[in-house]
């Protein structure tokens, strides 16, 4: 247990010193920052105390928020994932996740790619359409939401086969 | 009683997530109308020296770049001093005289695709930055001050949707204001300039002296394009920007020695 804590503490440091050193400078094609820090809680362990994941999410969000001067858009996004999480789980993964001994060792690689795609795009969903925050720019809107989407997910899916965690 | 407290025990993760979207929202929707957060920024200590550290290594990259394009600069503004007259040079060297003070700074964040950028350099307080000075770059405008740390400083791009700078036709006296529309981040766009005016795509757009904050004719861009607005009284103007927003290194900072006198002014004027 005080192993995971730790496990996380580090994710939460390096993830959100990734995310505003490396991801935020990107600018790949002139406009797609990918936030690749939204692996966080696809990472996050499953059984756990709801109330310090939400937590957990909200001091992640608003401190890349405090790093990229886009005060309480990421934090609004990542709460937002952090509660729908379970919901989502239950979508993707069906009965499997109501049982005690559930882990995404006996998930399919699909089963657990929609699981981040789901999170993927509800986080930037939310994200771009407070960003922006006006229906005259609803195109421009979903170009961001669905291209950048697409490039988290790639990197997403690379960094979790390349990291993937032992204690799940 | 025992219901509710049974109620709320119940949705605790409902009305914690509620508690926390209540708390973002609140801090977005500021961010779209009022000034960037005093407290929450990233010229604060933590986040700037962890930028600084960043910058710090990436600039070795481009060095070479960087140091070419001050050469470049240098030797323009040196043709300019040897074909300017003797007496402007004395003049303009006693530094009393003088109206405006400049300060240089490096970046060390920059941002461009959000719509309402800030970039962060590296001149606070002690360094005698203050709110609202003028940033320029080599090439043209980049932005104002809004939030000074000791050691740091954010500026409000003009690619911010919140940003409003004066401009005006370089030549004329006609001037309107340069706002940004999110959607590309080279070009900006210039309102509030009657019909009347003469235009041509490839005319050059410079600040206005309407401000205190930049001197006047700091060149912004040139035409891109122009139309009437929906009023068919005004032209909306398509700016392309001088400066190069993706890439820039080191700033100007502005400062106006008279605006406090101009500020207080005013002031007194409109009470």
């Amino acid at each position: 247990m005080n192993n995971t804590i730790i496990i996380n503490i580090f994710r939460f440091v390096l993830l959100a010193l990734a995310q505003v050193l490396i991801f935020n400078n990107l600018n790949f094609l002139g406009f797609i920052n990918p936030m690749v820090y939204v692996i966080f809680f696809y990472w996050y362990p499953i059984k756990v105390n709801r109330a310090v994941f939400m937590l957990t999410s909200f001091f992640l969000g608003i401190t890349i928020d405090i790093f990229s001067d886009t005060l309480a858009l990421n934090a609004l996004a990542s709460i937002t994932i952090a509660y729908l999480r379970p919901a989502i789980m239950r979508f993707c993964f069906g009965v499997n996740y109501d049982f005690q001994n559930f882990s995404f060792k006996n998930t399919t690689k699909i089963q657990r790619i929609t699981f981040m795609a789901l999170l993927v795009l509800i986080h930037h969903l939310i994200f771009f359409s407070f960003e922006i925050l006006s229906i005259a720019h609803i195109l421009l809107i979903l170009k961001k939401v669905f291209v950048t989407s697409i490039v988290t997910l790639i990197l997403c899916i690379l960094f979790s086969s390349l990291f993937s965690p032992k204690t799940e | 009683m025992q219901r509710i407290i049974n109620f709320v025990l119940r949705y605790r993760n409902a009305f914690l997530y509620a508690f926390f979207a209540f708390i973002s929202l609140v801090m977005t929707i500021r961010s779209h109308s009022y000034h960037q957060s005093k407290f929450f920024n990233s010229s604060k200590w933590v986040t700037g020296s962890i930028y600084g550290a960043g910058s710090d290594v990436s600039s070795y990259f481009d060095l070479q770049e960087e140091n070419s394009r001050l050469v470049q600069e240098n030797r323009e503004l040196r043709k300019l001093l040897f074909n300017s007259n003797g007496d402007s040079i004395t003049t303009s060297l006693d530094s009393t005289l003088l109206q405006h003070e400049v300060l240089n700074a490096k970046l060390i964040k920059n941002s461009y695709i959000s719509p309402r950028n800030y970039v962060t350099i590296d001149k606070g307080a002690r360094d005698g930055v203050h709110q609202d000075m003028g940033v320029i770059t080599t090439d043209g405008i980049l932005g104002i001050v809004e939030n000074v740390s000791n050691k740091f400083a954010t500026v409000q791009s003009v690619l911010n949707t919140k940003s409003n700078i004066n401009a005006k036709i370089k030549g004329t006296e006609y001037f309107g204001s340069l706002i940004w529309d999110a959607k590309d981040y080279t070009v900006v766009q210039l309102v509030d300039i009657p019909r009347l005016v003469p235009l041509v795509v490839g005319d050059t757009i410079v600040t206005g002296g309407m401000s205190s904050i930049f001197p006047e004719n700091v060149p912004v861009g040139i035409i891109k394009k122009y139309d009437l607005n929906d009023s068919k009284s005004f032209y909306d103007i398509d700016v392309e920007l001088f400066s190069d927003m993706a890439n820039i290194k080191n700033v100007y900072l502005i400062e106006n020695k008279n605006k406090e006198e101009i500020q207080e002014l005013e002031a007194r004027t409109v009470e």
